[in-house]
């Protein structure tokens, strides 16, 4: 690294070509960590999430108490969740950051499916019923399919929410971009690395909410073609 | 286990009366940690709460106000935390208070221009028809009808205030969130008691908080309003949470 030249500029500027350039691997690497933490978390936290709304949804009185005990997790601050974990887990560990963000994520994913799939019309669930399908043949081929808006407001929710709480995870170091954020403050408040990890942070947010937007419009095609 | 059982560590550490009365101890951390999110949380108010109610009465702006609240769900907390003491504002609590201020405005917005365009129309008509005036509507009818709106985006801001404040410890800017910094720093052996403590603290705070503010969300939300309306509230800020 070389700390010398940034040294010799007087100035501490915003934004500057020549630190991108120099640590170019420290910054994909970041950013590689960063995105795979997010994708991990926001994955695992769909697959226990969508199962667990479509228990509350066939099994009425379990609806409060899951929403309940998602929305004590999501009031728990990040950082002491990370606290809980993290003496357990691991310390100097990427998995105790990657549990905090599948508690965090949860929540929205949990809402936004059950609000789905409860705008599933009651008359379309009979339509279902009389044609003779099962329980599990009708939630795979008539309400999750008409749930998909819900499920898809709630995982592009929890990504970008999740992309923005890895940086936490700066504090034990597996921070993906908040190292760099974090690591820019604490060496000489150095404002290009700050600059330059947050904005990637914040362009990794818009993209992955636009591939989502795009994923969910290409799935839903009935969607666009009742709007036009 | 050849160590200490982390649980051991912090009922021990909690018990040290010294760990709560010493210079930045609990009882000073506790002091840091709610001033700085008061003063966020009024910060907020102060400029969300006046444009909220103005662009609902006005009508317009709905897309600005999900957008702003978008944006800042794609910023880093401790990005804010980090660029801001390096800017005009300088080092210390200031940056701190202006950047939980800054997270604080998208639910106190959303619900303020939700407050007041749920507002029945006919009631609005009607103060029309009386004879007042934009500003007279506003501050009698609008403002009044919003209160149980304004108390759920209160609620939802000053939660994650006090929940975010916690990460005020990165930059050393203060508050309960530093035990659980000082703890990291020390180490897992030594300070795994002192994390979980630290921890453990800054939960019960914030669901302290949670459950104080729902009871004053039901006391100023007149009867006849309260399941549907403050539930739609909730729904209405939803969409801005996170820590």
């Amino acid at each position: 690294m070389s700390f010398q030249s940034y040294r010799d500029d007087p100035g501490n500027p915003w934004f500057s070509w020549q630190y991108v350039r120099d640590n170019s691997d420290t910054i994909a690497e970041a950013l590689r960590e960063h995105a795979t933490l997010t994708a991990e978390a926001v994955v695992i936290a769909a697959l226990v999430a969508v199962p667990l709304a479509v228990l509350a949804y066939w099994i009425r009185p379990l609806t409060g108490p899951i929403l309940a005990l998602s929305g004590i997790l999501y009031t728990i601050p990040s950082l002491a969740l990370l606290a809980f974990i993290a003496p357990y887990v691991g310390t100097t560990r990427a998995t105790s950051v990657l549990i905090a963000l599948v508690l965090y994520a949860l929540l929205l994913i949990v809402r936004n499916t059950l609000a789905g799939l409860n705008q599933v019309p009651a008359e379309v669930r009979d339509a279902a019923q009389g044609m003779g399908y099962g329980r599990f043949g009708r939630l795979l081929r008539i309400d999750l399919p008409l749930a998909l808006p819900g499920i898809m407001t709630g995982l592009r929710l929890a990504t970008v929410s999740t992309v923005a709480l890895v940086t936490v995870g700066a504090l034990i170091g597996k921070g993906g971009l908040g190292d760099l954020i974090l690591g820019g403050f604490r060496n000489n408040f150095y404002r290009a690395e700050i600059v330059t990890g947050t904005v990637l942070c914040v362009a990794l947010a818009l993209v992955l909410d636009l591939v989502l937007a795009t994923a969910g419009r290409l799935l839903t095609p009935w969607a666009r073609r009742r709007a036009s | 286990m050849i160590a200490e059982d982390p649980i051991q560590q912090a009922v021990t550490w909690l018990n040290d009366p010294l760990n709560w009365t010493n210079p930045g101890g609990v009882l000073d951390r506790l002091g840091e940690h709610l001033w700085i999110s008061a003063a966020a949380v009024a910060l907020g108010c102060l400029v969300a709460w006046p444009l909220g109610l103005w662009l609902g009465h006005l009508g317009r702006g709905g897309g600005v106000v999900v957008m702003i609240s978008n944006v800042t769900l794609a910023i880093p907390t401790i990005a804010l935390l980090t660029i801001l003491p390096l800017t005009f504002l300088g080092f210390g609590q200031r940056p701190v208070i202006v950047a939980l201020a800054v997270f604080a405005v998208p639910p106190l917005l959303a619900n303020a221009y939700t407050g007041v365009r749920e507002v029945d129309p006919e009631a609005r008509d009607a103060a029309r028809g009386m004879g007042l005036s934009g500003l007279q509507v506003l501050r009698r009818v609008e403002l009044p009808l919003a209160v149980p709106y304004l108390a759920a985006g209160f609620r939802t801001a000053a939660v994650q205030v006090v929940a975010t404040a916690a990460l005020a410890s990165f930059v050393n800017g203060g508050g309960l969130g530093q035990i659980i910094s000082a703890g990291f720093g020390l180490g897992i052996a030594t300070g795994g008691g002192q994390i979980l403590a630290g921890g453990l603290l800054v939960a019960l705070l914030a669901l302290l908080v949670e459950v104080a503010l729902a009871g004053v969300e039901r006391v100023v939300t007149p009867r006849p309003l309260r399941r549907s309306h403050g539930r739609a509230a909730r729904r209405a800020a939803s969409a801005t949470g996170g820590a």
